[in-house]
């Protein structure tokens, strides 16, 4: 695949191919940021990304709940810290001023975009549609979802056909594809699929004809664009 | 740090699951008490490593506990031991503390768009037995890999400040955390062959 100087810096992980037949996924997500997220030291934008590619990835999933299960080891193992004596007693009384409520109600989530995952859906608390949708570059708009710890969460969503700018980044940089596809210097990407990309990767992704392309993109640091074009948009990216 | 700790066995095991079962079947306030007895002070200490206040802890473990009552019923012996699935609260319940509205609240129990999870590589045998083998897997680990280990799981630091704190290149810490977690998987997949 020649991905092998992206990843090196980021763990391991990423690794597949084309899929080739219209289904996710060959990219997934390296280990080291799984890692980060059951330990919850993950800002929220890649907590959210992360999230999202679990509804998409069974394999990503497995290896979720194997490193939980790496945490729930240590917490059997941990030595004991010895709580206020009459902790459990509160416990119980709050117990019993608790309402009896079935589980929190699903969120009423649009119809419309049952294919995205429930974590960002809920995360953008309302259809697509009527999000702040801003143009960003010709074919190009996006809306800022989520910014914490100096990690931003945006939707981008490309026309058929639009290419995004040759850029490089910052810092660290996810892309979870959500609707249709793209093609870049790494790869193809699909519905499901997650790229990864830093200062090391240069790349300018072209979505594939025929739909729009819609991504979560969580960046650590504002993207770089590179060619003469982006060179005089890298001002006016909005961050 | 204390590598050597008696063998709690599988029968221990067993029994914390049959008390998450009877707490969402009964409502059975004296499994919830035993599980309470158990977990409170380790899910303490678990916050206290995590540099939360004394006070502030008790707070958080009611808070943990309480989630352990009220949602006992979405526990599942097949698919975690107890002590995963009570990790994963009391991560979630500091995480919310720490990051209140920022996060989004990421239900565990979330559909996913996919139907089956495909079981993980320790997911294979069932949970208890895992467990069993996680647990012996980890205590057999060389030192630095356990330290990087209990860093990175019982400090809200990434990689990076891993790095940073401990003064080591970030790609040491990652290739010793990798064979960490690659020994773990091991041990796990050679209890699946049998041997």
């Amino acid at each position: 695949m020649g991905m092998a100087q992206h990843t090196d810096d980021l763990g391991e992980g990423s690794t597949g191919g084309d899929a080739g037949g219209g289904v996710a996924s060959g990219h997934h997500l390296p280990e080291a940021v799984l890692l980060d997220y059951a330990a919850g030291a993950i800002s929220g934008p890649t907590a959210l990304l992360v999230a999202s590619h679990l509804a998409f990835c069974a394999r990503c999933r497995g290896d979720a709940a194997s490193l939980d299960a790496v945490g729930g080891t240590l917490l059997a193992e941990i030595e004991p810290a010895a709580v206020a004596p009459a902790l459990l007693h509160s416990v119980l009384a709050r117990i019993d001023e608790m309402p009896v409520t079935a589980a929190p109600s699903p969120q009423n989530l649009a119809p419309a975009d049952a294919d995205l995952p429930a974590p960002l859906r809920r995360a953008l608390g309302r259809p697509l549609g009527r999000l702040a949708w801003k143009p960003f570059l010709p074919g190009l708009r996006q809306v800022r979802v989520l910014a914490d710890k100096g990690d931003v969460a945006r939707l981008m969503l490309i026309r058929p056909g639009a290419a995004f700018p040759r850029h490089t980044h910052g810092g660290l940089e996810l892309t979870l594809v959500l609707r249709g596809g793209y093609s870049d210097e790494i790869g193809r990407f699909r519905a499901g699929d997650v790229s990864v990309a830093d200062g090391s990767v240069r790349h300018r992704p072209k979505a594939d004809p025929g739909e729009d392309c819609l991504c979560l993109l969580v960046s650590e640091a504002p993207l770089r664009l590179t060619g003469w074009i982006g060179r005089w948009f890298n001002p006016v990216i909005p961050f | 740090m204390e590598r050597e700790r008696p063998q709690a066995g599988r029968d221990a095991q067993a029994d914390l699951s049959d008390l998450v079962e009877a707490v969402a079947r009964t409502r059975d306030r004296a499994a919830f008490a035993h599980l309470f007895e158990h977990y409170a002070p380790r899910i303490k200490a678990y916050f206290l490593r995590l540099t939360v206040s004394g006070a502030e802890a008790d707070e958080l473990v009611q808070e943990a506990m309480l989630a352990v009552w009220r949602r006992a019923e979405t526990y599942d012996r097949r698919q975690s031991s107890v002590a995963t699935w009570i990790f994963t609260i009391a991560r979630n319940k500091r995480i919310d503390a720490l990051r209140r509205n920022r996060r989004p609240d990421l239900d565990l129990n979330a559909p996913g768009l996919v139907p089956e999870p495909e079981p993980g590589a320790f997911q294979q045998l069932e949970a208890r037995e895992t467990a069993a083998r996680l647990k012996a897997a980890v205590a057999g680990l060389p030192d630095e890999q356990r330290e990087l280990l209990d860093l990175a799981f019982f400090q809200d630091i990434s990689h990076r400040d891993i790095a940073r704190s401990r003064g080591l290149p970030l790609g040491t810490v990652k290739s010793r955390l990798r064979l960490a977690l690659a020994r773990l998987r091991q041990a796990v997949a050679e209890g699946e062959d049998g041997s």
